[in-house]
């Protein structure tokens, strides 16, 4: 017991110094968070507790990113994992009683039966504590300690397909959006996927950086990505002898068909309709770029929204009810935001500018939550990310080092990805609108026009 | 054709001149003097005519053989004349940031394609539009549109038929200079001109 309680003092000693750099190193060292308030130690503690089953460390590697990722804890490391285990009062018999307890019930012999020493992670100002076991080869238990309560709070169970399989480390993720919502009832953004454009190419990549994968390639340059938002499908547009051809591309089976009426002028910037239907586009012609919808569903029924004549209007994107589309129109001179309904009608400025002051406005992207409108800016000759708030139509600059362009939502409507050329060259980089926190997504130039994933379904069957 | 009267005349003259000798000894014997005289006028005739017809033959000859060249000539002079228009075809034209509008310098240069476009009725063009890479990447393929639609437009207004120009946008995806710099930009924003059709032997304006 006093061998314990010196490890754990021990520890205790260690750790302040610890947090504050892991709390660091998440943004202050890179230089690079900017324009938001950052509350440090209003986020509550978490730690991710060393395994002993070695086959577990991909996993815990992958889930402690995960909620490091999410923005919402202080993620607290763990100094050496040897004191911890031993500062355990039970050590051996840990992980078996707590498999025992039942799904999800905090009971009030938890404590013991997860065998945590609550006081000590309590101290570590660990407001949960997650522990990974393993019941079988292929099945993983997660159990969710509420150290404040020095109770179990939940067991979460998961087949996980085996370490070289390609679905597991997105089975992980999808197991570490279940401890998010089994922590702080929040959905998580674990399970999802941006894709991009580099070299003509449509990419895909996991939203912590990993399993990049070209999905699209063709001999025809590619721009403008966008999922649908069941995370089933997706849309881009090809080049095709100076005209812009927009496909639908399935994500289980990789096959793609071209939309109906597109490919005989230059189509572009697909956006789904929340029910998946629809998906309405730019179209150049020569009298000038208008917003079109077709019925993907049927590939039918083109119909025409805008009519500018002397003017352009693209880059539509659908609110989540799908009763509003927001676009870009340079009816007053400069492109700026402007919303209309989604039969087009009343059509009106969106996010309000001065005129002659303020830089053009370009690439909208409605929020998955409704409540906000990204877009970039020009602001003394570049670009730069802001919000829109649609209650009150009020604009922030959310970004002001280097250029900044092209905001994507992720579904938790609180992180966004975006290009930006900060470290030097255009890259994808992530940030946290809570906390302010950015990250790199993708280390690699050229990459631009990211488009974030819905919540990507358990499996991806393809669709009828 | 000219000269195939001569050939006939001449060709039938020394046929005469052969054809003589062989029968006349054995009919009528005649003096030696006179026909000693005229078998050696004979031989003259007949050398001389062989000469003339050896040179008339070189002198068609050296006669094909400039026809010849005046054909490669004229045809090389009309492969020069299409390379010289395609070439002007080609020029481009540029734009300031983030307009369409054509600049005063570059309407002389449209002027010309027009010349071109009125000399040769059997041209169609396409105009492709371009931008830098400072604006927005999507917003950039409407205002390729734009641009490459201003230069149609211009040349319809001087009375081309628009049937015969197609005009498409790249917006960015196609920069002449790769380059981060104004020297760079001020190139990437134009309008190139391809031809589509007519273009194998184009007259100058």
């Amino acid at each position: 017991m006093t061998r314990a309680l010196g490890l754990a003092a021990l520890s205790l000693a260690v750790m302040p110094a610890v947090r504050a750099s892991a709390q660091d190193s998440s943004a202050v060292d890179r230089g690079v968070r900017i324009g938001i308030l950052y509350r440090p130690g209003v986020r509550p503690g978490i730690v991710v507790l060393t395994g002993r089953v070695p086959a577990l460390d991909s996993l815990r590697t992958i889930m402690a990113r995960d909620i490091d990722y999410s923005d919402r804890f202080e993620l607290i490391t763990l100094p050496g994992s040897d004191s911890i285990r031993l500062a355990t009062p039970v050590p051996t018999a840990g992980s078996r009683p707590a498999a025992g307890t039942g799904s999800g019930k905090a009971g009030g012999g938890a404590a013991s039966a997860g065998g945590l020493n609550y006081p000590l992670y309590q101290a570590l100002g660990a407001d949960f504590a997650v522990a990974l076991t393993s019941a079988a080869a292929d099945t993983a238990v997660v159990t969710v300690h509420d150290v404040a309560a020095g109770a179990v709070r939940r067991e979460l169970r998961a087949r996980l397909p085996a370490l070289t399989d390609a679905g597991f480390r997105m089975a992980v993720h999808r197991l570490s959006d279940r401890v998010l919502e089994a922590t702080l009832g929040a959905p998580g953004i674990a399970a999802t996927r941006v894709l991009f454009v580099m070299d003509g190419k449509v990419y895909v990549i996991d939203q912590d950086g990993a399993d990049r994968r070209l999905v699209s390639s063709t001999d025809h340059a590619a721009l403008s990505p966008a999922w649908a938002v069941d995370g089933r499908r997706f849309s881009y547009m090809e080049f095709w002898q100076g005209h812009g051809r927009l496909f639908v591309q399935d994500v289980a089976t990789g096959k793609r068909s071209p939309v109906a009426t597109t490919g005989q002028a230059l189509d572009f910037t697909p956006a789904f309709s929340p029910d998946g239907k629809t998906l309405a586009f730019s179209r150049a012609i020569e009298e000038g770029t208008d917003v079109y919808t077709v019925n993907v569903k049927d590939g039918c029924c083109l119909q025409r929204l805008t009519v500018g004549r002397f003017y352009d209007n693209l880059s539509p994107t659908y609110s989540p009810d799908g009763q509003r589309i927001a676009f870009v129109s340079t009816r007053a001179g400069l492109p700026q935001i402007y919303v209309m309904a989604a039969d087009g009608t009343d059509q009106q400025l969106f996010a309000p500018f001065d005129y002659g002051a303020t830089g053009s406005s370009n690439a909208p992207e409605w929020s998955p939550d409704g409540q906000a409108v990204a877009f970039h800016r020009d602001v003394a000759g570049t670009l730069q990310v802001f919000v829109l708030d649609v209650r009150t139509r009020a604009v922030r600059q959310l970004t002001s080092v280097g250029r900044n362009e092209d905001p994507t939502w992720a579904p938790d409507s609180r992180h966004m990805a975006f290009v930006s050329d900060r470290s030097g060259y255009r890259q994808l980089w992530i940030i946290d609108l809570e906390t302010g926190r950015i990250r790199p997504l993708l280390q690699q130039s050229g990459a631009r026009l990211p488009a974030w994933s819905p919540r990507l379904p358990e499996t991806a069957p393809s669709t009828p | 054709m000219k000269r195939l009267p001569l050939l006939l005349l001449s060709g039938l003259a020394v046929a005469a001149v052969a054809a003589c000798p062989g029968k006349k000894p054995e009919t009528t014997p005649l003096p030696q003097g006179p026909n000693a005289d005229s078998a050696a006028e004979a031989e003259r005739l007949r050398a001389d005519s062989a000469a003339r017809a050896e040179r008339e033959a070189r002198e068609r000859e050296e006669a094909e053989r400039r026809r010849q060249q005046a054909i490669a000539d004229s045809l090389a002079a009309i492969g020069k004349t299409t390379d010289a228009v395609k070439t002007m075809l080609a020029t481009m034209i540029h734009f300031d940031y983030d307009k369409a509008i054509i600049r005063g310098g570059d309407a002389a240069v449209l002027d010309q394609k027009v010349a071109i476009l009125q000399a040769n009725p059997g041209l169609r063009i396409r105009i492709s539009g371009h931008c830098d890479e400072r604006g927005s990447d999507e917003y950039n393929l409407a205002l390729g549109n734009r641009r490459a639609t201003a230069a149609k437009q211009y040349l319809v207004s001087h009375g081309i038929d628009g049937s015969r120009i197609e005009t498409v946008s790249y917006g960015e995806e196609r920069p002449l200079d790769p380059g981060h710099n104004e020297e760079a930009w001020s190139k990437n924003r134009r309008d190139e001109v391809d031809i589509l059709a007519g273009g194998d032997a184009l007259k100058q304006p």
